[in-house]
């Protein structure tokens, strides 16, 4: 999970998935990542990524229909936090 | 000078798609010719006299099948029509019971939405933004 996280790049794959409430696909995945994050990938790059994030356990995807959808997950972060927790008066 | 006057979707059921590009996105019907062979010439304009038109074309060559499940499944729409408010196009479509992979997003320069045609496609509606 750290290493997937390490990546610039998938922190704003993140960043676009978290920013909507609904599943995204790729499509919609890669023109947000260019007009709201100025991060322009090609297909194989961001299905690379996505298979990084997939397997820390922070991407999830499911097939609907015919299409791919992905969803953020934020389970795993949930660890960190319990590993080194941060008191009220600090955050 | 090389004008653009027909472009061309693939669609699984000539008659089905007849009927969504006409009475739910709301086209006009321009030609309709049986071709005898199960095939008709189907095309659909924008409402007016405007000459360009869209041709629904039989999806029968076997590389159609691969080619709109490969766009369907990450999503990409086979082409783009403009909208003036894709946000009360989307719910006047919503209500028509058509589905959407995605929901009205600014992206940029346009708002857009995509849905999906029923007959292999992903279509995106698109409305330009005013500029900021």
């Amino acid at each position: 999970m750290y290493e997937a996280l390490a990546a610039p790049t998938r922190r704003a794959i993140l960043d676009a998935l978290a920013a909507s409430s609904t599943e995204q696909t790729l499509f919609e995945l890669l023109n947000r990542l260019r007009y709201d994050h100025q991060v322009t990938l090609t297909r194989q790059a961001i299905s690379q990524h996505l298979q990084v994030l997939e397997e820390a356990g922070l991407v999830h995807r499911r097939r609907s229909g015919r299409t791919v959808l992905h969803h953020y997950d934020p389970t795993p972060l949930v660890q960190i936090a319990r590993r080194w927790p941060v008191s009220q008066e600090e955050s | 000078m090389i004008r653009i006057h027909l472009a061309s979707v693939f669609v699984t059921d000539q008659l089905r798609a007849r009927d969504f590009y006409t009475s739910v996105l709301g086209f006009e019907l321009r030609q309709d010719v049986d071709m005898g062979d199960g095939s008709r010439w189907l095309t659909v304009g924008n409402p007016g006299d405007e000459p360009f038109e869209l041709l629904l074309e039989p999806a029968g060559h076997p590389v159609v099948g691969p080619y709109q499940a490969g766009l369907v499944a990450d999503g990409i729409p086979a082409t783009s029509f403009a909208v003036d408010d894709c946000q009360a196009e989307y719910e006047r479509l919503v209500g028509l019971g058509v589905e959407f992979t995605q929901p009205p997003t600014a992206m940029g320069p346009v708002t857009t939405a995509v849905l999906d045609d029923t007959c292999g496609n992903l279509i995106q509606i698109a409305q330009m933004n005013a500029p900021v």
